[in-house]
């Protein structure tokens, strides 16, 4: 019995925090974000690494490792605020394009990390009054709105009943949409009776596709959360006042300890809904919903904490921890908001009508 | 990440169950130190089921520590909803100690007849001027001739009505730093100048007492360690009772009680769980006791796996644990309205009046064996490593 990450996986997080620490620093992610640079040659590296094949199989140009590596990189991803294609790319694509079978062409140049395929799940989710995607005889009508990733060349639509879609980035109107987090690029998608090419009408690929992404959001919610509790823990033990460092006021430790108290179970949590998405079938969707709804929470929790112990500081632009802050808050809206998704997870238990 | 326990262990599974299946018949039905109860413990421990690292010679087992062997009996136990062996501050903080730091005599004397349930012990730690500031403990041990003279007063000493002994600790030399200056003394609970007195705690019940001594005479030998080693000694266990206080599959057996209340009880022809609020605010809950599962089985690796460090997944356990439990039983109070205040004899009580029980009963665990403000303290300092707080200077208070 083992309960964590074996040797393989710690050199994996290891080679992936490492790259993310020398080659995108808060300088780099400000100059991503407020699009003075593109996002390219972080993906390139993270590519070169293997993390854009993570989840192809080997066969067909990828790695083929499981679920909790992908958790592994979405955390360092989090920790690091990187601005990075992972989620619809590299995980939810790759995920639904294995399940439905085919598309080996794409798949290795997913692998390779020559090409983004976009996610458009959000309808399919919970349409909005002005948005939702239909399809008739393979043509797909309608709006998408906070489509995962605006740079790609293919997007995966997923319509309002569950079936997916894959089509050309040219064959759509797209529309940068500008959120909080700029780490993170979303857009709009306009469908004109476009011909697309059916994936899956397969409800559990659609679900699997969803479940990983969640887990993934929450993942990467954890590194980001873990992060604002080490920077707090070092701002509160460096920074002075009435002559001695705040990290001795029972106050503000008290906070760094709450923090602490909150997410140390969420790595357990955020772990075994990896796990349990490849190996435990029978509890794996009433777990990835839980995942995500509860690492939203403490998430919400400890973006809030963390910047009141870095005082006004934790406000400013100067620091960037409002990076950090941002980058939970989309975690924990996309893909579901907590609310919507413990409804979900009662229906899973049947114990929602 | 590998849950299995492997062939071994679930061979070692069957066994256990084979056990239940022909013996749950002798188990006793009510808790307590029954002839049947002790019957049922020396079955156990013969068996190996309880007392199952104890040394042979102690009157234990005497297997290898297996931790989970221990699981795997505990899960069984539960399971099958049979009771596993004896529990109590005796068996499960004081018999420990005297494994680490007791002499051989003291050995011989205590642990078998506490395992078998023929020693009932009491802890004499809290003072009513020392609780979270335990150290300052000042009840006083003064030496005369072949016997220590005890003085003062303990308080929160549960089954100190039942003791037949108890562990107490004392100041043993008073003009030592506090921490150096106590000692851990054994002694029977019917010695002369001891008196018990019930304190009843907000549920109603004497689920703890006060105890007072006045020159109660102790043998000199009955002192666990050296002279002014008392509080390394009761360190080596407060460890062991912080874990106990908040067990996570305890907390999921309740959240599954919750779900069946929720389900059967109606509010104006409308099921509980039929309210979004209500139920929204118990899968929040529900997620967070699966948290700590998962960070249970996190603990539990890394008592198999040397390499793996999960210092801090220990640490927050007793804190998040008892939050949580009060947590859950507070929400059926909540949710059940007036019903929820049913209390005592009320006809109108609900699964015993377990709920409301267990939401006072848990307020006095999150306050118990380490407030959970110490918790924090211990957590942010000796976890993330941040600054003490400042002494205060004598005279400065």
């Amino acid at each position: 019995m083992e309960f964590g990450l074996s040797q393989e996986q710690t050199l994996l997080q290891d080679s992936v925090n490492r790259l993310l620490k020398d080659t995108v620093p808060l300088d780099e992610v400000r100059a991503i974000a407020t699009g003075d640079k593109p996002d390219a040659s972080v993906w390139q590296g993270l590519a070169d690494l293997g993390v854009a094949g993570l989840l192809v199989p080997e066969d067909k140009g990828g790695v083929g490792l499981g679920s909790l590596d992908a958790a592994i990189v979405a955390e360092c991803l989090g920790y690091h605020v990187a601005p990075a294609p992972f989620l619809g790319t590299a995980v939810m694509a790759p995920v639904a394009l294995v399940g439905a079978g085919g598309q080996d062409e794409l798949l290795g140049n997913i692998a390779s990390g020559q090409v983004r395929v976009g996610c458009a799940f959000s309808e399919a989710i919970g349409a909005r009054a002005d948005a939702g995607v239909t399809a008739n005889n393979n043509r797909l009508s309608g709006k998408a709105i906070y489509v995962l990733d605006a740079d790609a060349e293919h997007y995966l639509v997923a319509t309002s009943d569950k079936h997916l879609y894959l089509l050309n980035t040219n064959d759509a109107i797209k529309t940068r949409l500008t959120t909080i987090d700029a780490t993170r690029s979303v857009c709009q998608l306009i469908f004109d009776n476009v011909l697309a090419q059916l994936i899956s009408d397969d409800f559990d690929v659609f679900t699997k596709a969803l479940d990983l992404g969640r887990i993934m959001l929450a993942a990467d919610t954890l590194g980001a959360a873990q992060c604002m509790l080490d920077k707090s823990v070092a701002y509160a033990k460096e920074r002075e006042q009435f002559k001695r460092p705040i990290g001795s006021f029972q106050a503000v430790k008290h906070m760094c300890a709450e923090m602490a108290a909150d997410l140390e179970p969420c790595r357990s949590m955020v772990w075994y809904a990896a796990h349990a998405a490849d190996h435990v079938e029978q509890e794996s969707r009433l777990i990835a919903c839980h995942t995500k709804a509860h690492l939203a929470e403490v998430g919400k929790f400890i973006a809030k904490t963390a910047t009141e112990v870095h005082g006004g500081m934790g406000f400013t632009d100067l620091l960037g921890l409002h990076y950090w802050f941002k980058r939970i808050g989309f975690n924990r809206q996309m893909l579901g908001a907590p609310e919507l998704i413990r409804e979900e997870a009662a229906r899973i238990q049947g114990i929602a009508a | 990440m590998d849950l299995s326990f492997g062939s071994e262990y679930e061979a070692f599974r069957e066994q256990v169950r084979d056990f239940i299946d022909q013996h749950r018949d002798q188990a006793p039905k009510g808790g307590g130190r029954s002839g049947q109860a002790k019957a049922w413990q020396k079955i156990l421990i013969e068996n190996g089921y309880t007392a199952r690292t104890i040394p042979r010679q102690y009157g234990g087992f005497g297997a290898e520590p297996d931790i989970i062997k221990a699981r795997i009996i505990g899960e069984e136990f539960a399971r099958a909803q049979v009771p596993g062996g004896m529990g109590g501050q005796g068996i499960s903080m004081l018999v420990p100690t005297l494994l680490e730091m007791g002499s051989e005599p003291q050995k011989q004397q205590f642990i078998k007849p506490t395992l078998h349930g023929d020693i009932i012990w009491c802890q004499g730690y809290s003072e009513p001027g020392a609780g979270s500031d335990l150290a300052s403990l000042t009840t006083s041990a003064v030496l005369d001739g072949d016997e220590w003279v005890v003085n003062g007063q303990k308080i929160w000493t549960s089954t100190a009505h039942l003791a037949h002994w108890i562990f107490c600790l004392v100041r043993t030399e008073p003009e030592a730093p506090k921490h150096q200056g106590i000692s851990f003394l054994l002694f029977r609970m019917d010695t002369p100048g001891i008196e018990v007195r019930p304190l009843v705690d907000m549920t109603g019940n004497a689920n703890f007492n006060e105890v007072f001594f006045t020159d109660v005479r102790v043998p000199k030998d009955q002192i666990v360690g050296k002279r002014g080693q008392g509080w390394l000694v009761a360190n080596s266990i407060l460890g062991f009772e912080r874990d106990s206080l908040a067990d996570p599959n305890a907390s999921l057996a309740r959240i599954n009680a919750l779900i069946k209340l929720m389900q059967s009880e109606t509010v104006a022809g409308k099921r509980l769980m039929d309210n979004p609020v209500y139920r929204d605010r118990l899968m929040k809950l529900q997620a967070r006791v699966m948290a700590m599962q998962f960070n249970d089985m996190r603990v539990l690796s890394s008592r198999v796996n040397p390499g793996q460090d999960a210092t801090m997944a220990r640490m927050i356990t007793k804190l998040q644990g008892t939050e949580l439990r009060h947590e859950v039983e507070g929400l059926a109070v909540d949710i059940m309205g007036e019903i929820g205040l049913s209390y005592g004899d009320n006809p109108y009580l609900r699964d015993g009046g377990s709920w409301q029980q267990q939401y006072m009963f848990y307020l006095g665990l999150i306050i118990g064996g380490g407030t959970s403000q110490i918790q924090k303290n211990i957590i942010s300092e000796r976890g993330l490593g941040m600054p003490r707080e400042p002494k205060v200077e004598a005279g400065k208070a």
